[in-house]
């Protein structure tokens, strides 16, 4: 088979893509142009993407679990979470046990600005009080807007997905996000708003 | 020639002008809408502007007035006068096009006796106002645009202009209007119910027009005086606001005004099979068959333009000396020995 | 029509040509003048900011320098700061486009000076992002080079299949740019259910859009004339010049670090070849790496059929100290050989890493190549060198 010259080639591509893009339908309707489906461009404040649950969207915390151990802090690479916190005493677990003390977080501040999303924190909190969420939509006018405090991480809490499960062959456990209770919500401050 | 109305010469004229003023920069909105902006979009699976105006129909005025708006600037060592005389030069050249375009049997401008000859002359203006730009801009990269623009026109001009001068043996005339009238009139052996479109007898001719044509327009096989990546926009690197705004629209209004005479003088231009070459109503219906060839041509062009990656300019050269030039110079060989036989 | 010129033939052809350049502007006669002529630091063709001080003597080169280090970063400098953890996060920043693939030498170096071994799962995982980030890298090249000599459409088209693979890369590790998904002894995390299916899909689209710019861009007349025996690099100069990656296979030179020093992943499991060309020129760069993508998309389908299950984390402390001592390891990176070499003192971070990138070599034959040359011309041979400012300047 004699061979297209390749100028006549490239046309036919271009001719294509366009021909798919303004008549993506089939059947019947092919010739109802519907560039809006035949594009592959996201039409953004119109429409939204999907990220996939994995993705390093925003950290959500769930301040229950928190001790303001500083463990997310000290492994930060660019130093960007800001933790203070102090103990309270709290009523023994079972009757006639030894009072606990227990740490309340004061201040848990991600700044956004700085931070480069590389999930070092989350990964390293042995209590499951960070989590990823996907969610994107957070930008600010003003840079200093960027510092989320622990109120506003712990709405994200609500936008959380369900862990992935995963292919078959995995030895990996799925890990379960904790409930986002409003009633129990941080009962160590309860607990101190109370003494 | 007096108009169809039996107008005053004053009266007429301003009519014209008043058209003309329309009519140019429509076409050039409507080129740089249809191609520039939607098809490319398609071509590349996009869906271009949606957001101003229907389907974004008003994104390249939203533009314009963008570039209204900004700042006027001069390099601080550039040739002031010529700086600013540029861009009108280049765009002056490209309404100079228009006035010898015949849409119907009256509706031309001028219908001058040496009208392609003219429109030939005309088109290359612009080189003239792209070099200004290149030397006044007192820029390395827009100083080598202009140059290759200069180099271009040497090597393109010639096989354009021997492109036409086939079709103008066929048809006896450097009038626009005859030309129309001898494919309006003519017959493809005996058979005269399309005429005799110069495209069938003159398709080497057509070819040689097209590919000069996209060289004079530095559309993008041939486009090194722009040169995005080279020359980061070549001669109008300097460029900003209202200035940028004319070169962008002699841009699209010289590639309207090209299509058009490839419409004239190898499609058919304004007759419609069918109709007596002087019925009064193709002053209406000729301009509407007008568009739509020219529109067909237009997407040629920009098809190519999306599609294909730009020459070296060398090669350019090389191109067109050593093949342009020759199978032109046969083509007008060809067709006079027809011409003379037959 | 004669045999199309040897590469060292035209290497004296343009080496002449620019010999009488360089007597004309003794000839005072003669003497048009030198213009020197910045590309970059800020200029389209650049990727960024690298800067490019030619002399020129109409539109050809005389003398092409590349001036480096608008965008040095410190990488190099800020790891010896940081623990092992935190520095995956900072070096998928080098190469920007191909990040997954530069965590995995370095760590590589610190496994082997921890004596970890991952586990095969993880290893297969490890190569199967590898090869996706050499896709997503890759193609993307492949549609660049033709905004580089002029062609709008193909960048597109790469932008939007090149999208896929990092929906893919960011489904499993959160980041479409920046996995930092590496670990020392495995990886973060296992892939979720459906993703080997989906990989598969847009593996068979990648080679569909392969095919698509051989039509588009690599078929076109203009752009094989505007390639051809452009640039020309024999083998043994780009072998004197540290080349490495495609740009050295596409020199006739036969070297795959994945073939020939594979360092613990899964290529030696899985049936490929390397491809390379004799011809040197710009436009073997570019065939070689089209026909690398595709083989690229060859070796996932097969890895993504093969993973082995068992865990994706060997045993390793939860503080990680590396004991002392020094490691290289270096992987055939996307661009070309990625080294790191690791030296530690025993603490929580590194005590000195030197990163050896691809790029940084490879551009550093343009002042040889680029004498003689046009304007247009260093457009086409740095777009088919392909460097990534970030792994430049580091």
């Amino acid at each position: 088979m004699p061979q297209l010259p390749g100028l006549l080639k490239g046309l036919g591509v271009t001719a294509r893509t366009a021909m798919r893009t303004l008549f993506p339908k089939r059947g019947i309707r092919t010739l109802i142009p519907a560039p809006q489906q035949g594009s592959v461009t996201v039409q953004y404040p119109h429409e939204k993407e999907a990220p996939p649950d994995r993705a390093r969207g925003v950290i959500a915390l769930h301040e229950e679990n928190c001790t303001a151990c500083m463990l997310c802090s000290r492994s930060c690479p660019d130093w960007c979470i800001y933790i203070e916190g102090h103990k309270v005493k709290a009523p023994p677990r079972r009757a006639g046990g030894a009072v606990r003390s227990v740490n309340v977080v004061d201040r848990f501040d991600i700044d956004y600005a700085l931070c480069m999303y590389c999930g070092i924190c989350v990964e390293v909190c042995p209590f499951d009080a960070l989590f990823w969420s996907p969610e994107y939509e957070y930008s600010e006018p003003h840079i200093a807007d960027l510092l989320h405090d622990r109120i506003r991480l712990s709405e994200w809490m609500e936008t959380v997905p369900e862990f992935l499960e995963y292919e078959p062959g995995s030895e990996q456990k799925v890990r379960k996000v904790p409930d986002f209770g409003t009633d129990d919500f941080a009962p160590a401050r309860k607990l101190e708003a109370g003494s | 020639m007096t108009g169809a109305l039996g107008l005053a010469y004053w009266a007429e004229t301003s009519i014209k002008l008043g058209v003309a003023l329309i009519v140019i920069p429509t076409a050039a909105l409507m080129l740089g809408y249809l191609f520039l902006l939607k098809m490319m979009a398609f071509m590349q699976s996009r869906l271009g502007p949606q957001d101003v105006g229907p389907y974004g129909t008003l994104q390249l005025i939203a533009d314009a007035v963008k570039f209204l708006q900004k700042e006027d600037i001069h390099p601080a060592v550039a040739d002031r006068r010529v700086f600013r005389a540029a861009p009108v030069v280049v765009l002056a050249s490209s309404f100079l096009l228009f006035v010898v375009l015949p849409t119907g049997p009256d509706a031309v401008v001028e219908n001058l006796d040496t009208g392609i000859f003219y429109a030939m002359a005309v088109s290359s203006l612009s080189v003239l106002g792209v070099l200004m730009a290149g030397w006044a801009s007192a820029n390395k990269y827009a100083l080598l645009g202009g140059l290759r623009a200069a180099g271009q026109l040497i090597a393109y001009e010639l096989p354009l202009i021997l492109a036409v001068m086939g079709v103008v043996i066929q048809a006896d005339s450097l009038n626009l209007q005859e030309i129309v009238r001898a494919q309006a009139e003519g017959e493809i052996f005996g058979f005269g119910l399309i005429g005799n479109p110069f495209i069938l007898t003159q398709f080497i001719g057509f070819l040689i027009f097209m590919i000069s044509a996209q060289a004079e327009l530095t559309q993008t096989p041939f486009d090194m005086p722009v040169a995005e990546t080279e020359l980061v926009g070549g001669f109008h690197v300097e460029y900003t606001g209202f200035r940028f705004l004319l070169f962008f629209m002699a841009e699209v209004a010289t590639a309207f005004a090209f299509s058009a005479l490839a419409t004239v003088m190898f499609l058919g231009g304004w007759w419609i099979p069918g109709f007596d070459f002087n019925a009064p109503v193709l002053n209406v219906l000729g301009p509407v068959v007008m568009l739509v060839k020219i529109l067909v041509v237009a997407f040629i062009i920009f098809w190519i333009r999306f599609t294909y990656p730009r020459l070296r300019e060398d090669q350019l050269q090389k191109f067109a000396w050593k093949v342009l030039i020759p199978l032109s110079l046969a083509n007008i060989v060809v067709t006079g020995i027809f011409k003379v036989v037959l | 029509m004669s045999p199309p010129p040897t590469a060292s033939a035209l290497r004296e052809q343009q080496a002449y040509v620019a010999a009488q350049a360089a007597d004309a502007r003794v000839n005072v006669e003669l003497d048009t003048g030198d213009m020197t002529l910045n590309i970059g630091p800020q200029h389209p063709a650049t990727h960024g900011t690298l800067r490019i001080a030619c002399q020129l003597d109409g539109e050809q080169v005389i003398s092409a320098e590349p001036l480096m280090g608008y965008m040095h970063r410190g990488y190099e400098k800020l790891c010896e700061v940081r623990t092992y953890p935190q520095c995956t996060t900072l070096i998928n920043r080098i190469d920007w486009l191909g990040s997954f693939a530069n965590e995995v030498p370095f760590i590589l170096a610190a496994e082997q000076l921890m004596g970890v071994e991952a586990p095969p799962r993880a290893q297969w995982i490890r190569t199967i992002l590898f090869e996706l980030s050499r896709i997503a890298n890759v193609s993307l090249f492949l549609g660049d080079m033709g905004v580089q000599v002029g062609a709008l459409t193909p960048v597109f088209f790469a932008f939007r299949d090149r999208e896929r693979v990092l929906n893919q890369i960011e489904e499993v590790t959160g980041g479409r740019f920046h996995p930092n998904f590496d670990r020392i002894g495995g990886l973060k995390d296992d892939i979720p259910r459906g993703w080997i299916a989906e990989t598969h899909a847009v593996m068979a689209k990648m080679r569909g859009f392969c095919d698509e710019m051989e039509d588009l861009l690599m078929g076109n007349e203009i752009f094989q004339t505007r390639c051809r025996s452009v640039g020309v690099i024999p083998g043994d100069v780009a072998l004197s010049y540290g080349l490495s990656g495609a740009n050295l296979r596409a020199s006739g030179v036969d070297w795959d670090l994945r073939r020939d020093a594979n360092p613990g992943l899964a290529w030696d499991q899985v049936d490929w070849r390397v491809w390379t060309h004799p011809d040197g020129d710009s436009f073997a760069r570019y065939w070689v790496r089209l026909q690398e993508t595709r083989e690229a998309t060859k070796i996932v389908d097969q890895l993504l059929d093969g993973i082995p299950s068992g865990p994706i984390m060997a045993k390793v402390p939860r503080i990680i100290k590396v004991p002392a001592g020094e490691a290289y390891v270096s992987t055939e990176n996307p661009l070309g050989e990625m080294g790191y070499y690791v030296v530690s003192k025993g603490g929580l971070g590194p005590f000195r890493v030197k990163i050896r990138t691809p790029s940084f070599s490879n551009i550093s034959v343009v002042p040889w190549v680029m004498r003689g040359t046009y304007v247009p011309d260093i457009i086409t041979i740095l777009g088919s060198l392909y460097f990534i400012l970030g792994d430049i300047d580091r």
